[in-house]
C-alpha cells in the first residue's frame, strides 16, 4: 500500500472530505457510545442541544471558545513559520499570573488602583502579553542560536511554568483570604473584562480574540512580515537564500505567538474566574495545537475551530448529565475530527494505491 | 561463466533517457570500472541491478539466473553487495553488531553472538581485513567504516561487490590499501564492479573499463587498450566543439577593472569532505568565466559563498572596487543576479505562488512595499511583465510555483534577476535537467547580458555548455581552482585531465589567477 499523487484535484473535493470527515467521527464516537450502553442519537442529541441549544448553552460555547481561539492563533502562526510552539500552556499561566502580579503592583495601601483604569488594564495586558512572549522567547533563542529543538523546550517549559506559578500562589502571589488555598489575590473589579451580555459569563475578551484573528489574518496575507514567516515555514533554505532574515523573522513570531497565549491566560482570569488557581485551564494551550490543525493554520478557520472544540466539551458535560456518558468522549471527538480532517486533506492530493508498485521512481 | 549480465537495459524518467540500452557482463574474478559523469546514468543502472528501480526494458541475470526485477532482497540473495559511497552504519553499535544487523530473523529469540563473530573472523582473515569486531563504529577512521562496509556485503554472501566511488572519502594511503584488498577479493574469486571518475585508479585496479554518457554505453574495452586521454574523451564527449566559434560574438566591451574580485577565499562545507583553499578570480565586465569541475569538487561551495548563504572562513570578495558584505540581503542590494543550482528548493520557496516569489528578494523595495504593507497590485503586474518577457508558461501567477515546469521556474528566477541589471551574475548550474529549448533560452540570457555589460560567473558541470558560453574557462578541483584561461587554450582532454585533478600544462601548476 502506497500513496500516488493525484494528477488534478477536483474544486469541490475539500467538501467531499470534509462531509467524509464529520460522517467519520461521528460514526467511531457513535461506536463507543453504543458501546456505553447509551442510545447513540440521542447522546449526540443531548450534545448538539448542549452546545447551541439554547442561549445559556451558546454563551458557555462561547466562554470556553474564547481561550481557546487566543492558544489556537498562537499556534497557527508559530506553526506557520515553523516554530513548533507546544509551550502555549505555559504561556497562558505566565500570562494569567503576570496579570494577577501586575495588578498588586498597581494597588495602593488602601488597596485601590493607584493608576487610573484604562491605563492600568492596558498594562495588565501588556504584562500578561509580555510574560507570554518572553517565556517563549528564551526556547526561539536556544533554536536560532544553537539548534535546540523548541519542541522539547517549550513543551518541557510548560511544567516549569506551572511549577513557578505554583510557587508563587504559595508565596508572594496568595490570597490571604482564601483559607490556604493556593490561589492568588482577585483582580479589582475595574480591571474585569465586562460581560457581553446579561446573566452569562460571555465576556469582552471573545471580541479581542476575534479581533485578533482578523489582524492576524491581515498581517499573514498583506503585509512584509506575512510574507517572510510564510517563506519561512515554507522552505527555510529557500528563505535565507532570498534574503529573509530567518533568525529574527522567527523571533518576531514568537513573540507574537506567546503574546497570544498569554492573552488566552489574562481573559481568563480576567473575564472568568478573576484569580489564579493552579486548574484555570483544562489543557486549552494544548487543544490550541489540535484547533490550529484543524483550522489549517487559517487565523480565520481558528475560529470556527475553537468554537467547535468549545461546543463539544460543553456539549459533552450535558450529555453526561443527560444519558450518563462519560465526558471523556469529547476528546474523543475532538481527537477523532482532528485526524479525520488530516487524512481526509490528504486523500484529496494522494490516492492510495493498495496493489504491486508501479516502483517508486523520482530522482536519477 | 558470466557472474553477471545486464542485457539491454533502458530507463526513462519522463522525458529524460536515464540508460539507453546498455548491455553489460562481468565475469568471475574480474574487476570492471564503470566511469561517467554525474548524471551519466551510473546511478539508475546500479539501482536497477538493486531492484530499487525497475527497468523498461530488458533484463539482468546473476550467474546464469534472471533476477526478478524490482525485488531488493532477490538483488542481495543472489549475492549482490553494495558498498555506498556514504557509509550505512549505526555510529553507536559495534562492528559486530553492524554486521549483524538485519541478517538474523526478528522471530528468534536469541542472538548467536558467538557463531557471528567466528564467522566475521574467518571472513576478516580470508579477505585481510582486519577489524577490532567489539570497536564502536563511531571510533573507527574512514578507511576501516569502509572496511565494515566490505565485511558487512561478504557476511551477507556477496559474491558480486560494487563500490560506489570507493575512494573519494579516503587518504592516498587508504586507498592504496583498499586497491589490495580488492585484489585479494578478486583472487578469491568474487568479482567487483567499481563506481569512479578518477582515471588513475581505473587505470590501475580494473580490468576492462565501461564508460557512460547520457545513458549510453559509449566504450567497453580491456584496460590495457585505454588511455587517460582516451577515457577523458569517452566521458565527456566527441561531438563538442573545443573551439570558441560557437560563442556569442560581439560582446568583449572587457574592460580592465574588475567586477568581481575573489581573494583567497577559503571555506568549509557542511560535508566535511568539500572544502575551499584559496580560491582567487577576478572577472570583468563583459565576460563570461565557467568554472568547470567534477561535482562535489567545491563548486557548489564556492556558488554559496557568492550567494551570500555560505560564510568564508577567510579571504573577502570585491564588487566593483568595493569590499561587499557575503550576506544574501546585501548580495541582492549590490546588485548581484543570483541563479541557484536547485531551482525548486533554494531558488524559489514552492508554496508561495509565482508573484510572491517573483519580488521575495526584493519585498523590502519601495517598488513592493511601503511602512511593512504589500503592495501585491504592483507586484502582479511586475510579475505579469517578467511572465510575458521570459516567456514563462503558466496558467496564473497565483498558484503555487511548484505547479510550474523546472525550465519555467528557471526563467522567471532568472528573470526575475536579470531585469534588474546587474553588474555581477553568478549562475550554478543554470541549464541542469532543463529541456533544450529552454537551455538555449537561458545560453541567449546570459549572453546577452554579458553583451550589455555584466560579467557572468558560470558555474557548471556541463562542458558543452562551459564550451559554448565561456570567454574564460577555469578548472575547480579538490577545493582548489585553477588559473582561468581563455577558451580557446582547452581542449577536451586538457580539460577532463585537470577535472580529474591531473597536473597539466594548463591546468594545477600554478594556482592564482589573477
Amino acid at each position: 500500500m502506497r500513496l500516488e499523487s493525484r494528477t488534478a484535484v477536483s474544486r469541490i473535493a475539500p467538501l467531499y472530505s470534509g462531509i467524509g470527515a464529520i460522517l467519520f467521527t461521528l460514526a467511531v464516537s457513535g461506536l463507543l457510545i453504543f458501546w456505553a450502553n447509551a442510545d447513540v442519537l440521542s447522546a449526540y442529541k443531548a450534545i448538539f442541544e448542549g452546545a447551541l441549544g439554547s442561549r445559556f448553552a451558546i454563551t458557555e460555547t462561547l466562554t470556553r471558545a474564547t481561550p481557546l481561539i487566543l492558544t489556537g492563533l498562537a499556534a497557527a502562526i508559530a506553526f506557520r513559520a515553523r516554530l513548533f510552539n507546544i509551550g502555549a500552556e505555559g504561556q497562558l499561566y505566565m500570562g494569567a499570573i503576570a496579570a494577577v502580579a501586575a495588578s498588586t503592583l498597581m494597588m495602593n495601601e488602601a488597596n485601590e488602583l493607584a493608576l487610573p483604569a484604562p491605563m492600568a488594564f492596558a498594562a495588565m495586558i501588556a504584562a500578561g502579553a509580555a510574560a507570554g512572549a518572553a517565556l517563549l522567547l528564551i526556547p526561539t533563542l536556544l533554536k536560532t542560536r544553537f539548534k535546540v529543538d523548541e519542541v522539547v523546550t517549550t513543551l518541557l517549559l510548560n511544567f516549569i511554568a506551572l511549577l513557578f506559578v505554583s510557587l508563587l500562589l504559595d508565596g508572594p502571589l496568595k490570597d490571604p483570604a482564601a483559607m490556604g488555598w493556593p490561589q492568588s489575590p482577585t483582580l479589582p473589579s475595574e480591571l474585569e473584562f465586562s460581560k457581553l451580555l446579561d446573566r452569562a459569563r460571555v465576556h469582552t475578551g471573545l471580541l479581542m480574540a476575534i479581533g485578533l484573528a482578523i489582524l492576524l489574518w491581515f498581517v499573514i496575507r498583506f503585509t512584509r512580515f506575512g510574507l517572510a514567516m510564510r517563506a519561512v515555514g515554507a522552505n527555510e533554505q529557500a528563505a535565507r537564500f532570498a534574503g529573509v532574515g530567518v533568525n529574527f523573522t522567527l523571533i518576531k513570531v514568537a513573540l507574537i505567538s506567546g503574546a497570544l497565549a498569554g492573552l488566552a491566560g489574562v481573559g481568563e482570569v480576567a473575564g472568568r474566574t478573576g484569580y489564579v488557581t493552579l486548574d484555570m485551564s483544562p489543557g486549552y494551550g494544548y487543544s490550541g495545537i489540535v484547533i490550529a490543525m484543524l483550522a489549517g493554520l487559517n487565523p480565520i478557520g481558528v475560529v470556527f475551530a475553537a468554537v467547535f472544540v468549545g461546543g463539544t466539551i460543553v456539549g459533552a458535560d450535558a450529555m453526561s448529565r443527560a444519558v450518563n456518558v462519560p465526558t471523556y468522549i469529547a476528546d474523543v471527538i475532538v481527537a477523532t475530527a482532528l485526524l479525520a480532517v488530516l487524512v481526509a486533506g490528504l486523500l484529496t492530493r494522494y490516492r492510495v494505491v493498495w496493489r504491486n508498485p508501479k516502483v517508486p521512481g523520482g530522482s536519477r | 561463466m558470466n557472474a553477471l549480465t545486464l542485457s539491454h537495459i533502458s530507463k526513462r524518467f519522463g522525458e529524460l533517457v536515464a540508460n539507453d540500452d546498455i548491455s553489460l557482463s562481468l565475469d568471475k574474478g574480474e574487476v570492471l570500472a564503470l566511469l561517467g559523469e554525474n548524471g551519466a546514468g551510473k546511478s539508475t543502472l546500479m539501482n536497477i541491478l538493486f531492484g530499487h528501480y525497475v527497468a523498461d526494458s530488458g533484463s539482468i541475470s546473476v550467474f546464469g539466473d534472471v533476477l526478478p526485477p524490482g525485488d531488493p532482497r532477490a538483488a542481495i540473495a543472489r549475492g549482490l553487495g553494495m558498498v555506498h559511497q556514504h557509509f550505512t552504519l549505526a555510529d553507536n553499535l559495534s562492528v559486530l553488531d553492524n554486521v549483524m544487523l538485519g541478517t538474523e530473523s526478528i522471530t528468534r529469540m536469541r542472538t548467536s553472538r558467538a557463531e557471528a563473530l567466528a564467522r566475521l573472523r574467518s571472513l576478516a582473515e580470508r579477505f585481510g581485513l582486519q577489524i577490532n569486531a567489539d570497536a564502536l563504529v563511531r571510533s573507527l577512521a574512514v578507511g576501516e567504516k569502509q572496511r565494515v562496509e566490505i565485511l558487512k556485503a561478504l557476511y551477507r554472501g556477496a559474491r558480486i561487490l560494487i563500490l560506489d566511488e570507493p575512494t573519494s572519502v579516503l587518504t592516498p594511503q587508504e586507498a592504496t590499501q583498499l586497491f589490495a584488498t580488492l585484489r585479494q577479493l578478486v583472487a578469491e574469486g568474487l568479482s567487483i564492479i567499481f563506481i569512479s571518475h578518477k582515471l588513475d585508479e581505473v587505470l590501475a585496479i580494473s580490468h576492462r573499463v565501461a564508460v557512460l554518457r547520457s545513458g549510453k554505453l559509449v566504450f567497453e574495452g580491456p584496460t590495457q587498450s585505454a588511455t587517460k586521454s582516451s577515457l577523458a574523451r569517452a566521458m565527456i564527449g566527441r561531438d563538442v566543439e573545443s573551439s570558441g566559434e560557437s560563442r556569442a560574438d560581439g560582446r568583449r566591451a572587457i574592460s580592465e577593472k574588475p567586477t568581481l574580485l575573489i581573494e583567497k577565499i577559503s571555506a568549509q562545507g557542511e560535508d566535511a569532505r568539500i572544502s575551499l583553499h584559496d580560491v582567487s578570480l577576478a572577472l570583468r565586465a563583459g565576460e563570461i568565466v565557467a568554472i568547470a569541475g567534477v561535482s562535489g569538487n567545491g563548486q557548489s561551495l564556492l556558488a554559496d559563498v557568492l550567494f551570500g548563504v555560505e560564510r568564508p572562513i577567510a579571504g573577502h570578495v570585491q564588487l566593483n572596487g568595493e569590499p561587499v558584505a557575503l550576506n544574501a540581503s546585501a548580495m541582492v542590494k549590490a546588485g548581484v543576479a543570483r541563479v541557484p543550482e536547485d531551482r525548486q528548493h533554494v531558488g524559489s520557496v514552492g508554496d508561495l505562488s509565482v508573484w510572491e516569489n517573483a519580488i521575495l528578494p526584493r519585498v523590502s523595495d519601495a517598488r513592493f512595499s511601503n511602512m511593512g504593507l504589500l503592495k501585491s497590485n504592483a507586484a502582479r503586474g511586475y510579475t505579469r511583465e517578467l511572465v510575458s518577457k521570459f516567456d514563462v508558461r503558466l496558467s496564473s501567477i497565483e498558484h503555487p510555483i511548484r505547479k510550474l515546469s523546472g525550465g519555467n521556474i528557471q526563467k522567471l528566477l532568472l528573470g526575475r534577476e536579470l531585469s534588474e541589471s546587474p553588474t555581477l551574475i553568478v549562475a550554478a548550474q543554470p541549464t541542469w535537467g532543463l529541456d533544450v529549448g529552454a537551455v538555449s533560452f537561458i545560453h541567449e540570457e546570459l549572453s546577452r547580458a554579458a553583451a550589455r555589460g555584466a560579467a557572468v560567473l558560470l558555474i557548471s558541470e556541463d562542458l558543452d555548455e562551459v564550451f559554448a558560453l565561456a570567454d574564460r574557462i577555469a578548472v575547480m578541483s579538490r577545493g582548489r581552482l585553477g588559473k582561468a584561461l581563455p577558451t580557446g587554450h582547452w581542449t577536451l582532454e586538457s580539460l577532463g585531465l585537470a577535472m580529474a585533478g591531473e597536473p597539466s600544462e594548463h591546468a594545477g601548476a600554478d594556482n592564482h589567477a589573477a
